[in-house]
């Protein structure tokens, strides 16, 4: 259960970017080859930051996670093709020789901070 | 998980929650009821703000990434060649370690870094074969990890004789899923494969067996009392990692154990090169 582990390192570079600014949403992009679970991952977001003074402005936001599937590109056919299952191999022709294009992806790709402009 | 919901961008509740000075510096989540209450995490603004996107870009296991680089920069100051050590929960990891000290700590000088969630007890087996051994309990600090992180490694190398060593084993912590995520600093990657374990585990558990530069392929021994099915193993092996060493090894008997000690030679180079160098 690394999902624990991963939510911190994401609320510390999040805070780190925040500056001080309260986060709404933090999203993630993670490859399907990544032995992590999404809803794990939403589970773990409130504890990865609650009792963290330093990770405050990260209160009541929201982790959203974008999966993005594992994808080969066959060197013989040229064939792209998305993996149903982690099996490194091409759909088309069923070459192994085979380059991986997607699916190892583990990134913060963006979060929101409210302007909280309003009661002005 | 219905219950994180996507995030009302315009339909904000109007009920008033905390200010956002007063919980800003509130430790810990002001909205005590949010674990249990649908739509109550991130929908509790109450005023009319907008929102901006800002653009990060940044990889999650990124200061990981940094600590495992900074410690393979001192492994190979030192002219050390680190193997991080990995298997399921009784794979045969420790009993392995122990005869490959048997075999190889009267010619090389080798240090092993133990992690072990709890107790010292995989520690207290490799004693007495003279090399440098180190326990890392992870379970220090937050809740037990299930792996070794960088930084954990890291705490480890004061107390080891890196100047000393030729290798450093480092037997990571028993689990098929989470210590693949997390770079230590190693030059190369092993994993333990019990065929006690089932012929499918490549295909359930492909990060681990995809990050592995080699898999030993261990508890041999037992296969007269069993179903597994080496060919199908090797046919889903081959599928999530194609081309990636397999040395079949039973730490029992001692079978494969010399060609496994060998990988690890080869691992520094040539015999007597570690010793050269200094």
């Amino acid at each position: 259960m690394h999902e624990l582990s991963i939510c911190r390192s994401v609320a510390d570079i999040v805070t780190r970017h925040a500056a001080g600014r309260r986060v709404t949403r933090v999203q993630l992009r993670v490859g399907a080859l990544r032995q992590v679970v999404p809803d794990t991952l939403i589970y773990c977001w409130e504890l990865a930051h609650a009792d963290r003074p330093e990770a405050g402005v990260l209160a009541g936001s929201e982790l959203a996670v974008e999966s993005v599937p594992a994808a080969v590109r066959c060197r013989a056919c040229g064939a792209h093709n998305e993996l149903a299952v982690p099996v490194l191999r091409c759909a088309a022709c069923g070459a192994a020789d085979v380059d991986l294009v997607s699916g190892e992806e583990f990134l913060v790709t963006s979060f929101e901070v409210a302007t909280d402009a309003a009661e002005a | 998980m219905g219950r994180f919901h996507p995030h009302p961008d315009s339909h904000l509740h109007a009920d008033s929650h905390a200010h956002v000075d007063s919980h800003a510096h509130r430790p810990g989540n002001p909205y005590e009821d949010g674990r249990g209450r649908p739509g109550s995490v991130g929908d509790h603004s109450g005023y009319s703000t907008g929102a901006e996107r800002v653009e990060v870009l940044e990889r999650i296991l990124g200061e990981n990434e940094r600590v495992a680089r900074a410690n393979r920069t001192a492994f190979d100051a030192a002219g050390v060649t680190v193997v991080n050590l990995m298997s399921a929960p009784g794979a045969g990891k420790t009993t392995l370690l122990a005869e490959t000290l048997r075999r190889l700590a009267p010619h090389r000088r080798i240090g092993i870094i133990e992690g072990d969630i709890e107790t010292s007890l995989d520690a207290d087996r490799l004693e007495g074969f003279g090399a440098a051994i180190v326990l890392v309990n992870t379970g220090n600090g937050f809740g037990g990890e299930c792996h070794l992180d960088a930084p954990m490694v890291a705490s480890a190398l004061p107390r080891l004789p890196l100047g000393e060593l030729d290798l450093v084993i480092i037997e990571n912590v028993g689990n098929l899923v989470c210590p693949a995520e997390f770079a230590v600093g190693e030059d190369l990657r092993a994993m333990v494969f019990a065929v006690t374990e089932g012929e499918e585990k490549p295909l359930k558990y492909p990060a681990m067996f995809r990050s592995a530069d080699l898999v030993l392929v261990n508890k041999t021994d037992l296969l007269p009392h069993l179903d597994f099915d080496a060919e199908a193993f090797r046919r889903n092996l081959d599928a999530v990692h194609p081309g990636v060493d397999v040395l079949a090894v039973s730490a029992r008997t001692g079978e494969g154990i010399n060609a496994w000690c060998d990988w690890l030679a080869n691992s520094f180079g040539a015999p007597g090169a570690a010793q050269t160098q200094r």
